[in-house]
């Protein structure tokens, strides 16, 4: 059993009914005098739509921003390949949506695992995102007589989801980036491209700035602030293969996470259903086919195992179209984690498609029947294209094959109302935190979040800190800023000096598959424990064996990785330790011992209605586990059903 | 087509650093899987270099998608290869044939200094958009979304220039290594929609005096940007913005 702390975590949720928590909550909230802003300083680290929204909205209201990101350029940062769409209630469908369906709908699919103050505050802001989009210049689509386009999206049966083609994230990012450019014109934000961030300051408790290696020169700098936002996403590539880009990593929040941040929820992994299906060895990342296919493709497997005969030859009778057979009111459109689980029930029961058999099929020949082939382009033309680059099938003709993948994070650092961590002067936004999607996310709702905390929810919250804590000022040779850097710098030469005989990608490539067979779509007991002792292992070997060459003062991407990749099986071992503790199954989380009889997700209300946060004891040390317990006033826990 | 393998020469442009002397290396590569990607192919090359003790090709990517817009080279000549609208990380092996030689170079311009090997600097991009690449809009002051109707065709080409991926292979296609482009693409977008016109002038003209200032080349309309554009920007949209340009020119106080 590991060791609970005894006093729960304060989430600082205001009093009062959730309608008016938010507005209630700006008014309580200590300002800073509008001539005093410019005498305080923000540091932002990442900038896609969390990061980049932040920075620039903080450098709007007149405060010293510096931003930071990993990539040659901030609109690099991986917000820029969400596909789908972003939601919002404005209800311009007529079809009877509001912000408390969008705040049930979002508490529903989490599966009562998210905060519900937060997730209100999250539907209510969003009509504003997109207005602030729109006014921007992002193109969203529209009707031929002007007005913004909707489309549906998993897990609602409203069309509530705003879109630009098949590459939203793009638009939105663009324009968070475009804000962000023009305060650097200003000289209100200065930015630091190819800047990676190694470690947190934490002066008398405060987070009071980062270190940061500059990825050209070699070179480790010591930037003091403030304040510190964290708006570096999710550690999906935890598992080595996923929809994330390549340098998406852990290792700023883990760095937090050692300087005491607590980490909330890691084992809440959204596994997305419709990617291309892994194909080989060398594969170094897997693509994702937006849910928006779902719409109008049909999902299923032939009724007979191992039908060899031609797919288009396959009759309606011999197909099983087991999401409309399984959730007749949903269909295809039932939200991820139950889509994903059921391609795995279907393959694993040996009735997955394609070589490896790890495959299903997403059919679009209904829809080009009833709509035509143009219509079809026009909605998905990007994706049909992406997916005949890669796999060499014409989708128009022959079915995709897809299979579930690794997505998107839920679980991220532990933080308030007010988006701090447990570490005063440390704000965690977008993907990185664990706040608003529970156990499980919708689709749309990930660029919602980003935007949501970026644009509308940092720039209240972080001026109650400014204007109430005590922050002397801080050089930059503070001993406790040396020690960091020095920290920092100590931990490159180590990697380097390891001089082993096996490469960073071959960790992580063994790294991953720990992660997919025993904390992928299905975990249990027995695989878990297993799992913990073999990333131990692994870790250990790493710290032997890895070969990391070059050296530490030019531009090195092994040893970028090196580091990264450490981190992980770091973090790898605490994701399982997580998914070991919670005896349940809910949302992205699937417990085998805890399931109906159909093979649905049994939750446990009673025992597991909290977040488990936890806390950095050291090295190879057992975690501390601190509960903040959920309480739902508004929606009512009850079975998730998509029928 | 499965199970197809090639053998390949690679002739990789290696360089130490930004000051460095660079050359061209050539390299064995087998076994490569037609189902491969480019890149993954390169992933295998420096798995192999690593083996042999050697310092890995150093290229940048991150997506691995298409549009994060940050993997570039220049393949046999040709910004991201041979395909039409793909970017290098999309471009896959079975493009390729047994025994080719295959010669990588990073993007070539002034404007975009060699960092190390194939990884390039391409700042000066976001410099432009600094200059005026955007609506000056704070946080907080929109109207509501459907406020301004605009008309779907016209959305559409304004979404058309606002696909642009922002990876430099215009510059890189160019024989001027002009970045017009690039300029043009975000230029029509935000000259296009209404939410953009009252920063027209100056942004046209603050944006082209950056390009120019960045040391990017004239445009001399010989349309190998839109061949070479990942995202098939036409130039229809540099059309665009020297209307603008001229326009803007005539009024501007500046």
């Amino acid at each position: 059993m590991v060791r609970v702390a005894g006093e729960t975590l304060n989430s600082k949720v205001p009093d009062g009914p959730i309608q008016e928590k938010w507005d209630r909550h700006r008014f309580n909230l200590k300002l800073v005098n509008p001539a005093n802003k410019r005498k305080f300083s923000v540091i932002v680290v990442g900038t896609g739509l969390a990061g980049g929204a932040a920075a620039a909205s903080l450098a709007e209201l007149g405060y010293n921003v510096k931003a930071f990101c990993f990539q040659d350029s901030p609109r690099r940062a991986h917000s820029i390949a969400a596909q789908g769409g972003i939601n919002a209630a404005k209800n311009y469908a007529n079809d009877g949506d509001s912000i408390w369906r969008l705040f049930y709908d979002t508490v529903k699919g989490g599966e009562w695992r998210a905060r519900e103050a937060n997730v209100y505050r999250l539907a209510q802001v969003a009509n504003s995102i997109i207005d602030q989009c729109v006014a921007q210049g992002v193109p969203f689509a529209r009707e031929y007589g002007g007005t913004l386009a909707n489309r549906s999206f998993g897990g609602a049966q409203v069309s509530r989801t705003f879109y630009c083609r098949g590459q939203t994230g793009q638009q939105l990012l663009l324009g968070a980036y475009q804000a962000l450019m023009r305060q650097v014109g200003l000289g209100r934000v200065k930015m630091f491209a190819r800047r990676e961030m190694m470690d947190l300051i934490v002066i008398d408790g405060v987070a009071r700035g980062i270190v940061v290696r500059n990825m050209v020169t070699g070179q480790f700098e010591v930037h003091t602030a403030d304040a510190v936002c964290v708006c570096t996403g999710g550690y999906g590539n935890v598992y080595y293969l996923s929809t994330n880009a390549k340098g998406c990593n852990v290792t700023a929040a883990w760095r937090c996470h050692r300087r005491g941040a607590l980490f909330a929820n890691p084992c809440f992994t959204q596994i997305h259903p419709t990617c291309i299906p892994v194909s080989g060895d060398y594969q170094s990342k897997l693509t994702l086919m937006s849910e928006s296919l779902r719409n109008d493709g049909r999902v299923w497997v032939p009724k007979n195992a191992k039908d060899t005969r031609k797919v288009t030859d396959i009759p309606d009778e011999d197909r099983d179209y087991y999401l409309e057979r399984r959730y007749p009111s949903f269909g295809n459109l039932v939200p991820r984690d139950i889509a994903s689980r059921a391609a795995k029930e279907r393959c694993d029961a040996g009735f997955g498609v394609g070589e490896s058999g790890l495959a299903v099929y997403l059919d679009f020949r209904d829809a080009i029947r009833r709509d035509g082939e143009d219509v079809v382009r026009k909605k998905y033309g990007n994706l049909f294209h992406m997916y005949e680059k890669i796999t060499a099938d014409n989708p128009y003709q022959v079915p995709m094959r897809i299979y579930p993948a690794v997505h998107y994070t839920m679980g991220g650092l532990w933080v308030d109302y007010n988006l701090m961590s447990n570490i005063p002067g440390l704000y965690v936004l977008g993907e990185a935190n664990f706040s608003d999607h529970g156990a499980n996310r919708l689709g749309a709702s990930a660029l919602m979040q980003g935007l949501s905390d970026g644009y509308f929810v940092i720039p209240y919250t972080i001026g109650d800190h400014l204007a109430t804590a005590h922050l002397p000022k801080i050089a930059d040779d503070h001993p406790a800023c040396l020690a960091a850097k020095k920290d920092a710098e100590d931990r490159m030469t180590s990697l380097l000096n390891v001089n082993g005989r096996r490469s960073v990608d071959s960790f992580h490539r063994d790294l991953g598959h720990i992660m997919w067979d025993y904390c992928g779509m299905a975990r249990n007991r027995s695989g878990l424990q297993g799992a913990i002792q073999k990333i131990r292992d692994l870790r250990e070997e790493f710290w032997k064996n890895v070969r990391v060459p070059g050296s530490g003062n030019t531009l090195n991407q092994s040893l970028e990785m090196a580091g990264r990749v450490a981190d992980f099986m770091e973090f790898g071992e605490l994701l399982a330790l997580d998914a070991l503790e919670r005896e349940e199954s809910c949302g992205g989380h699937f417990r085998e011992e805890y399931q109906e009889v159909d093979g649905e997700a049994k939750r446990n209300d009673e025992q597991y209605a909290y977040v488990a946060a936890w806390q950095f004891t050291g090295y190879g040390e057992e975690p501390v586990l601190h509960k903040e317990p959920l309480s739902f006033e508004n929606v009512k826990p009850s079975k998730r059903s998509y029928k | 087509m499965s199970g197809d393998l090639l053998n390949l020469t690679l002739r990789i442009w290696r360089q130490a650093g930004p000051n460095a002397k660079g050359a061209f290396r050539d390299y064995q590569l087998q076994g490569v899987s037609t189902h491969m990607s480019f890149l993954e192919m390169l992933d295998v090359l420096n798995e192999k270099l690593l083996q042999a003790g050697e310092e890995p090709v150093a290229f940048d990517h991150d997506c691995r998608e298409g549009i994060c817009g940050m993997c570039s080279l220049m393949i046999n000549g040709q910004a991201h290869g041979p395909d039409k609208a793909t970017t290098t990380c999309q471009l896959h092996m079975r493009r390729f044939k047994n025994g080719d030689t295959i010669v990588i170079e990073p993007w070539r311009a002034s404007a975009f200094p060699v960092l190390r090997d194939l990884v390039v600097d391409r700042s000066a991009l976001d410099r432009i958009i600094q200059s005026g690449g955007f609506v000056s809009v704070n946080t907080g002051n929109a109207p509501d979304g459907n406020a301004i109707p605009i008309p779907g065709h016209v959305q559409e080409v304004a979404m058309d220039g606002a696909a642009c991926i922002g990876c430099g292979a215009c510059v890189a296609s160019c024989k001027n290594a002009s970045a017009m482009l690039f300029v043009a693409a975000k230029v029509s977008q935000l000259s296009l929609l209404p939410q953009g016109h009252p920063e027209r002038a100056s942004r046209v003209i603050d944006m082209v005096a950056q390009m120019d200032k960045e040391g990017f080349g004239s445009c001399t309309n010989t349309s190998e940007c839109e061949a070479a554009c990942p995202a098939e920007v036409s130039v229809t949209h540099i059309a665009r913005l020297n209307r603008e340009y001229f326009k803007a020119m005539l009024i501007t106080e500046k």
